[in-house]
């Protein structure tokens, strides 16, 4: 049953061989059996899942159901919920119940889809392991000793787990691909602007969307179509039609012109990581691909520019945790600087403070231009590298990670040694553009992911480039040992 | 680029975040890191650049002006630390 | 040493929109406290912002009212500071492209001579919320109400030279304004405030003194109390050896002094930034002529109309256009009545007066347009002499009805029937026959006893031209 993918969990309820309360009830104790050592999800909502299914259900028998109707998912922790903890990872927002929902929340609810609980995060989704989060590390169930990758650990643990059929995640600068890469997912980031962002807890607000994580481009492309959309309570939400990202699932790849840049094979990628590239690129040429070398000469600087921006954006964006209207205030302040620092300082983790001080710094009188003016003129270049690009080929492929999971606590203390890890993720937030990873061979028996990128709103070439590679290897259907 | 105990101080202030004055200087040690990474922007010439804010050229939409939030006061103080008189409670601002 | 003063102003100018300027929430003044902060007033988790239409479009009409420049494009900043009534974190304002660029602005000076003050710039904020310093058990309490009302700060250059200039160049603004209908001017309720950069400088010196910033005056009498007050102190404390410190000051108007806000500046590193919530802002074409279609007749445009319409002196021109509403009063009047000069009289004088007695706006006057234009037009076809115009004024200022039935019911009628005239003239020749003796003797001045006389036997009512007219003839047999 947990294997099965959305579409036949469609079909088996529309069928009536399967009720919507069952499944759910089905993940539900799935969660309550395993989830004590993955530590994915930090709320179960099961009163609330099971309404929502039962209502589903109805939707079913009443003929009104749609594709997704009566699929259980996780959501992120980081979007807002009404009545139910949003904490976004936080011990700031530990006792923080939303009072509104985020769109995607509404959207995903309006399909039918009910919610098993919220799940676990790096800190206000900084971070590239989950272990910031308040509510401990999540484990990769590909081995409990390794980290799932972050800052979406939460969903891709729970999916990889089988503990929920699709989970939603976000990412600023790889939070869904860099997850889905380590363990083994199919993971989408679609362009800046497609899903909104509202109720969606910012961290860096220019950067930041959200997408989903599943075992399947199909599954992608089914989920992400119920998430996407114009939001008119999001500015930066863009008014574009969605289309059906399923219609160009079969489309054959022949012709397609895939990037290979050059800065994404060089020093630093694990070799066995790069062997299971080349052989995914073998693969895509077979399907009738043609593979061009390219370049994208200012890959360096991707990390450094981030590195300026989504803290300058994320120490700005997290000033209205000040334990004034809602979340942590500290005991006894002894007066009014006392409790902005404390709350702030007692309930903030380590990387979340140096993110909040290194913009801070950054943005301070004397440093913008050096720093922040500076940082806005490399992410053009970088965008101009990308347009260029996409004037010779259709998508960009190379590895997704330069390493497969690694050792809990093994980067935990080397903030920057961390933030390499996401040397091939990050430039695609800087840009804005889609992106994807797709399982692609395993390392020692730890999954490795193929990174594909699209132009601007070409979600639906990317899940067919993605699903042709998933119809004809079988790296997608693997499962962690533990939990098949 | 190496902050000092008291940059990092300061600028901890400036984020109202207390440190532990034992922390002190692991924080200075990773910001420090940190904008040693972000020092390789200096090798590039930028001059002729136009800065990108965000990831799209579009402009702002603009709200037609209508009032469409009615009052949830209630709701929305559940999650406030002191509150008295529907009013947010906070020690003595001293102007 | 002489000394001269340098003054800029900084207005901040609340619109009156319906809704906030990034949220759908009301803006209604005096409601319970927090009832109208919404969401993203309070800035919860994940909530995000969205730019009113109206505001841009009155910060662009305010800005085509001053010759300004209307940039094609403007972009959104965050000011980052910790204050318990700034919910984000930050206030969302322009910082390097505000909406409104370069303009400027004529005042009169005392002499009566016009001085062109520049304006640097004007931009589109969000208003913080108020802290309440009520004992709260030793706590200070937040009302966010108005956290998010759109606002227009209107940067002037440093270029007044005194607190009377300073007060000339706020009133012309709120006059404005009030003009283009886009701040309601209520400084009492604080949508009208300012904030005065103060320095001074010895006669000659070219480069600028250390200034300092006086915050939140919400009265022109305010403004110039605080700067005399403020340019004093700082000339004293110069002349005794000391310097000026540049920081933020408060008015204290019990005190009448100017007081160091320390709280204020620590926080004076604002890490302004383009707000990455908020795309930049288009102004096309099309949308400046739009706004520019509504834009009404100004104030200078006005004064001159009234002058070379209605005949008007400079001067009443200016006091009668300096607002729009007592503008608009007048001209109804005026053109009502068809006597402009009568008509500007009625409400420099006794319709002012009663308003400033009672502290009340025109639009609050119990004397309507309509109704004062019907008194003067009795004045003109003599129904009544201008003595007891003054009386009805009153009369209809208390509520006691109309022109005409308050003529009818008290009998307030001129009397301008010549026969029952010459009748109360005859008994007054009559019963002073000494007094005729002498004005025939040559004692012409004596006419004004004899009018006298008759007025008294007339209750005020009989019309004194015709009264004069019929006296000499009669005296003069």
């Amino acid at each position: 049953m947990h294997n099965k993918s959305l579409t036949e969990l469609s079909a088996a309820l529309a069928s009536g061989d399967l009720s919507s309360v069952e499944l759910t009830h089905y993940f539900l104790d799935r969660i309550d059996q395993y989830d004590g050592d993955i530590n994915s999800f930090v709320t179960v909502t099961s009163e609330q899942a099971l309404a929502m299914a039962k209502q589903a259900d109805e939707q079913i028998a009443a003929g009104q159901a749609g594709k997704l109707t009566g699929i259980p998912i996780g959501q992120k922790d980081i979007f807002c919920t009404e009545g139910v903890r949003t904490a976004c990872g936080s011990k700031m927002l530990d006792n923080f119940i939303a009072p509104y929902n985020a769109t995607v929340i509404d959207k995903l609810g309006a399909a039918g889809m009910p919610m098993l609980g919220k799940l676990n995060m790096d800190e206000f989704a900084m971070g590239s392991s989950n272990e910031t989060s308040f509510y401990g590390a999540v484990k990769n169930p590909w081995d409990l000793d390794r980290i799932p990758g972050g800052s979406s650990g939460g969903s891709a643990a729970a999916v990889a787990a089988r503990l929920t059929p699709v989970a939603t995640a976000t990412d600023t600068g790889g939070s869904i691909r860099q997850p889905a890469s380590m363990c083994g997912l199919t993971g989408i980031k679609p362009t800046y602007g497609r899903v909104s962002r509202w109720g969606m807890i910012a961290f860096a607000s220019s950067l930041d969307q959200a997408g989903v994580l599943a075992r399947s481009a199909e599954d992608c492309a089914l989920v992400l179509g119920e998430m996407a959309g114009f939001d008119e309570k999001d500015s930066t939400s863009v008014d574009r039609d969605v289309p059906d990202y399923t219609a160009d699932l079969a489309e054959p790849l022949k012709g397609l012109k895939v990037g290979l840049p050059k800065e994404y094979f060089g020093e630093g990628l694990d070799s066995a990581v790069e062997k299971n590239i080349q052989d995914a690129i073998e693969e895509y040429k077979k399907l009738g691909a043609e593979m061009v070398e390219i370049s994208l000469p200012n890959t360096h600087l991707a990390i450094p520019a981030y590195y300026v921006i989504a803290p300058a954006e994320c120490s700005s964006n997290l000033s209205r945790f000040d334990g004034v209207r809602y979340g942590y205030r500290c005991e006894d302040p002894k007066d009014l600087t006392d409790m902005y620092e404390r709350s702030r300082g007692e309930a903030f983790g380590s990387e979340v403070k140096n993110r909040i001080m290194i913009g801070a710094y950054t943005l301070s009188a004397g440093y913008y231009d050096a720093y922040y003016l500076k940082a806005q003129k490399i992410r053009r270049l970088i965008s101009d590298d990308f347009k260029a690009a996409f004037e010779k080929v259709d998508v960009i492929m190379g590895p997704t990670s330069p390493v497969t999971a690694f050792k809990l606590g093994e980067k935990k203390d080397d903030p920057v040694s961390m933030y390499l890890s996401d040397i091939y993720t990050i430039a695609l937030n800087l840009a804005g553009l889609p992106g994807m990873s797709i399982p692609a061979g395993q390392v020692e028996g730890l999954p490795v992911g193929l990174q594909i990128i699209g132009n601007y709103f070409e979600e639906s070439k990317l899940l067919n480039v993605a699903h042709q590679f998933q119809q004809a290897t079988d790296w997608h259907t693997q499962s962690p040992a533990d939990y098949q | 680029m190496s902050l000092t105990a008291d940059e990092v101080k300061k600028i901890a202030f400036l984020a109202r975040l207390s440190i532990q004055e034992e922390n002190i200087q692991t924080y200075a040690d990773n910001l420090s890191g940190i904008l040693d990474l972000v020092a390789q922007m200096d090798a590039v010439d930028t001059d002729s650049v136009t800065p990108m804010a965000h990831p799209q050229d579009v402009s702002q939409r603009l709200r037609a002006d209508v009032v469409t939030e009615t009052n949830q006061r209630e709701k929305f103080q559940q999650n406030s630390p002191a509150i008295e008189d529907g009013l947010f409670l906070v020690p003595k601002v001293i102007e | 040493m002489a000394w001269e003063t340098v003054i800029g102003l900084e207005i901040h100018a609340q619109l009156s929109t319906q809704s906030k300027l990034f949220s759908g929430a009301p803006i209604a003044y005096g409601a319970e406290p927090n009832t109208q902060a919404c969401a993203v007033d309070l800035a919860l988790p994940g909530v995000l912002p969205v730019l009113n239409e109206e505001a841009v479009r009155m910060a662009v009409k305010f800005g085509l009212a001053l010759d300004a420049i209307v940039p094609s494009r403007s972009v959104f900043a965050r000011k980052n500071y910790f204050y318990p009534d700034l919910p984000q974190g930050y206030q969302i304002s322009q910082f390097d492209l505000p909406v409104v660029d370069k303009g400027y602005l004529d005042i009169t000076l005392e002499n009566g001579e016009t001085k062109r003050v520049g304006v640097t710039r004007a931009h589109l904020e969000q208003d913080a919320g108020k802290s309440l310093h009520e004992d709260y058990q030793g706590q200070t309490g937040i009302d966010l109400n108005r956290a998010g009302t759109p606002l227009i700060e209107i940067v002037s250059e440093p270029e007044m030279s005194n607190a009377k200039e300073a007060v000339a160049y706020m009133k012309k603004i709120h006059a404005l304004v009030q003009y283009l209908e886009i701040c309601d001017g209520n400084m009492a309720e604080g949508s009208f405030r300012c904030d005065a950069n103060v320095s001074v400088r010895p006669v000659g010196q070219e480069e600028f003194g250390t200034r300092a910033e006086i915050k939140n005056l919400n009265s022109f009498r305010f403004v110039e109390r605080a700067i005399n007050f403020e340019v004093e102190r700082q000339i004293d404390l110069i002349e005794a050896g000391g310097s000026v410190v540049q920081e933020t000051r408060l008015y204290d108007p019990d005190k009448h002094e100017t007081r160091s806000m320390r709280s204020k500046e620590e926080a004076n590193d604002y890490r302004y930034f383009p707000c990455p919530d908020l795309l930049p802002v288009d102004i096309s074409d099309e949308f400046l002529e739009e706004v520019r279609k509504t834009l009404p007749e100004l104030p200078d445009a006005k004064k001159q109309r009234f002058m070379d319409e209605l005949g008007l002196s400079e001067k009443d021109a200016s006091e009668l256009s300096a607002s729009r509403a007592i503008a608009e009063y007048f001209e109804e009047v005026a053109k009502g009545s068809g006597e402009a000069k009568l008509s500007a009289n009625w409400v420099m004088g006794e319709l002012s007066a009663q308003l400033n007695r009672e502290d009340k706006g025109i639009e609050d006057s119990p004397v309507s347009a309509e109704m004062l234009t019907v008194l003067i037009q009795r004045i003109s076809d003599n129904t009544i002499s201008g003595k007891i115009a003054k009386d009805i004024f009153v009369d209809m200022w208390t509520g006691e009805g109309d022109v005409d039935s308050i003529i009818d019911k008290k009998g307030l009628k001129q009397i301008t029937d010549t026969g029952a005239i010459e009748s109360m003239i005859q008994e007054v020749i009559d019963n002073n026959p000494n007094q005729v003796e002498q004005f025939r003797a040559g004692k012409e001045k004596l006419i004004g006893f004899f009018v006298g006389q008759v007025m008294k036997a007339s209750k005020g009512k009989a019309n004194p031209a015709q009264v004069n007219e019929i006296l000499m003839k009669l005296l003069k047999g």
